[in-house]
């Protein structure tokens, strides 16, 4: 019944850097320039370094695929590859129906021409036929909202301007496959958030995308499965939730606790520096894994230098997909609007339990002094720790053991429920 | 067994990517699939060519112009070269507007890969593309410098010859011509940038190894066969013919220049097919 899309066999890409040879002389860069010029010299060293290794997956006509990985892991070179921009040093890809790739958005774009012109040179350059463009312009130029200077060179818009016209371009594009590379990090908020609907609208339309990215949220958002590469290698494909899951315990290696023992170059400056976080358990363990039935505590300690400030210590925390799941300033009563003296202080706040979902997630811990308000220090992902659901049943999963869809929270609701019999009551009555 | 039911037996893939071939063919059906955008890439380079400047599109008349009037200074009136009864000055205008097409197109050639670097790395379309585009562009300042040359043989009351009618077939040739060194260069200059800092100074050589200043006659018949190996030789003999009905041309150079036309061509291409999957990764 499904029909494959893209079909990738064994696909390595090998590349080959030049190892610099030392050019002591005029004479050596001659005879060296002589060499090269007539083919490849034998005497140039090279390192060779598999950018892809024995890759194979299939996707489905309709699946929307998400790659990730790491700087280096091959997410770009398998794009191109299947973009046909580079060829694999071996292996095959075939690919069933009509591809596009957007791997930037304004490919070829040129300042000099207007923003009517450009839509026209992008569009063809995407592969968009002229009769299409003639057909689509209207509605591109009024999802880029630039309709006012759509007459104007290219080269006098702002970067913003620039943005939308291009993506506006990009998302009117009509293949069956789609392949798409990080351009979604760019354009404002309000703008990205249009283009992943307008995406998204694309994937229920039966389109096959592959998707590849380092934002995990739009990522898991928009991709149902993901593929996670590392060092040219598939890791792990599968749902969503588990490939971000192993991408965050691979290489986000982030303790429980973490320490600043110089006071010199720890987070912070005069007024206040950062000495420690740390994630505990209820009973005072410090502790990376903790049960989704407990409490965790966070612990943020720190060191006021300067006397006679209000601080406002602050966490927050972002979940395995980077969605920012919750923000906490400290409201203790004590220290709340007063200024305070030298000395150490260690700020704890309590997450109730049952309240985060299972998985990874990241603390970040801050603190500003009020009036005026400034940061005095911002450690992104300053410690971790790992949620753990039971499977015992008195979770919020109750008896479900399967796969949950991935929410930021996991609160135990109560949950009641009415019955009303549909059986006829004159049974009941005669027993 | 049910595991890739899916491939239905009539499903063939759209594409199928792989290593690169040693010979992949010349994709012409891809070529002409992408017709369209070559012509959006020949009109952003003419559209931008002529952006801010201040006399536009005369540039093409202005170049082969003073290029005529220095040589009619020099050649003609200082070392008294023979015209073949033919005034000088359209005696070499007509040869200098076939020659400044080359000229150009060989310079633009030269950074057509290159200098879409930024396209080359971010999409994919046939590679050929950009040494056509670059070729075909040239054509509309060629068509204004001839517009030109027929006002120069209204001017001298020159009428051309039956010989006129075969002038599409040498602008084609010009055309090939162009585009056979051209896909040659664009390639070369790849890896080597040396090619873009050489090709200026040896075009200027090869003007003069071109029969544009002088005719052909004047050259003994030991040198001519060596001058047919040039191919504009050819191209420039067949615009004087065609046009000021000069004589027809020795079959000798002509068939000559057009199986070197024909050799570099062939070979340019094959060349440029082989390594153009590497372009992205060398440019």
């Amino acid at each position: 019944m499904t029909r494959i899309a893209i079909r990738v066999q064994n696909i390595a890409k090998k590349y080959e850097i030049a190892v610099g040879r030392r050019h002591d002389t005029l004479r050596d860069q001659a005879a060296d320039a002589v060499r090269s010029f007539f083919g490849p010299g034998r005497q140039k060293k090279t390192d060779t370094f598999w950018s892809l290794k024995d890759v194979s997956f299939d996707v489905h006509r309709g699946e929307v695929v998400g790659v990730i990985g790491r700087n280096g892991a091959g997410k770009s070179t398998l794009l191109k590859i299947l973009s046909r921009i580079t060829s694999p040093t071996s292996g095959q890809a075939s690919i069933y129906g009509r591809v596009a790739s957007l791997l930037e958005v304004g490919t070829g774009f040129h300042g000099e021409l207007s923003g009517r012109e450009n839509v026209y040179l992008n569009g063809a350059i995407l592969g968009m036929k002229k009769a299409e463009i003639d057909r689509k312009f209207d509605e591109i130029v009024a999802f880029s909202e630039v309709e006012k200077f759509i007459d104007t060179p290219v080269k006098r818009y702002s970067t913003g301007m620039h943005v939308r016209l291009a993506f506006a371009v990009a998302a009117h594009l009509e293949p069956e496959i789609l392949l798409v590379d990080e351009v979604l990090a760019v354009g404002d908020a309000a703008f990205q958030k249009k283009c992943l609907n307008k995406m998204e609208e694309v994937g229920h339309e039966g389109r096959t995308i592959l998707f590849v990215s380092h934002n995990m949220a739009s990522v898991t958002r928009l991709c149902p499965r993901v593929i996670l590469l590392d060092s040219g290698r598939i890791l792990k494909d599968g749902p969503a939730h588990d490939a971000v899951a192993v991408y965050s315990e691979h290489w986000l290696d982030i303790g429980a606790s973490r320490e600043w023992l110089d006071g010199a170059t720890a987070p912070g400056a005069e007024i206040v520096r950062l000495r420690a976080v740390r994630t505990r358990t209820e009973n005072g363990k410090v502790a990376d894994a903790v049960d989704i039935r407990q409490p965790i505590g966070i612990e943020m300690q720190y060191e006021v230098l300067e006397p006679g400030f209000v601080l406002l210590p602050y966490l927050n925390l972002h979940n395995q997909e980077g969605v920012f799941v919750l923000e906490a300033l400290d409201l203790d009563p004590t220290w709340r609007g007063r200024t305070r003296p030298r000395g150490v202080y260690t700020s704890t706040a309590w997450i109730p339990a049952n309240l985060l979902a299972d998985g990874v997630h990241f603390v970040s811990a801050g603190l500003t002094t009020t009036d005026p308000d400034i940061t005095q220090f911002h450690e992104r992902d300053a410690v971790a720790f790992h949620v753990i659901d039971s499977m015992t049943g008195d979770s919020s999963r109750g008896d479900w053991t399967g796969a949950l869809g991935g929410a930021a929270f996991r609160p135990l609701l109560k949950w009641h429920t009415q019955f009303k019999s549909l059986e006829r009551e004159t049974i009941l009555h005669e027993e | 067994m049910a595991l890739y039911e899916g491939v239905a037996a009539a499903d063939s893939p759209e594409v199928i990517i792989k290593p690169q071939q040693r010979w992949s063919g010349i994709g012409v059906k891809e070529l002409w699939d992408c017709r369209e955008l070559l012509y959006f890439l020949v009109w952003r380079d003419v559209k931008v060519r002529y952006k801010q400047t201040a006399i536009g599109a005369s540039w093409a008349v202005i170049q082969p112009l003073i290029t005529m009037v220095l040589f009619t200074a020099v050649f003609s009136k200082l070392a008294g070269i023979s015209s073949e009864d033919l005034p000088y000055p359209i005696f070499s205008f007509a040869a200098l507007v076939p020659w400044t097409y080359f000229s150009r197109s060989l310079n633009q050639s030269i950074t057509s890969v290159v200098g879409n670097a930024h396209l080359i790395t971010k999409v994919y379309f046939p590679r050929l593309l950009l040494p056509i585009s670059a070729v075909v562009g040239g054509l509309i300042d060629f068509a204004i410098a001839f517009v030109f040359l027929l006002g120069m043989m209204a001017w001298y009351r020159i009428t051309p010859t039956w010989g006129v009618l075969l002038l599409p077939v040498l602008i084609l040739f010009t055309m090939l011509t162009a585009l056979a060194v051209s896909v040659w260069l664009s390639v070369l200059n790849v890896r080597y940038r040396d090619v873009g800092q050489a090709i200026p100074f040896l075009v200027q050589l090869w003007l003069f190894a071109s029969p544009v200043a002088y005719p052909l006659s004047e050259v003994s018949e030991r040198w001519r066969v060596l001058l047919g190996l040039n191919p504009m030789t050819g191209v420039i003999e067949g615009f004087r013919w065609a046009l000021l009905g000069k004589q027809v041309p020795d079959t000798m150079p002509m068939v000559l220049s057009a199986t070197v036309v024909l050799l570099l061509l062939v070979s340019g291409v094959v060349y440029f097919r082989r390594v153009e999957a590497t372009f992205a990764d060398v440019v």
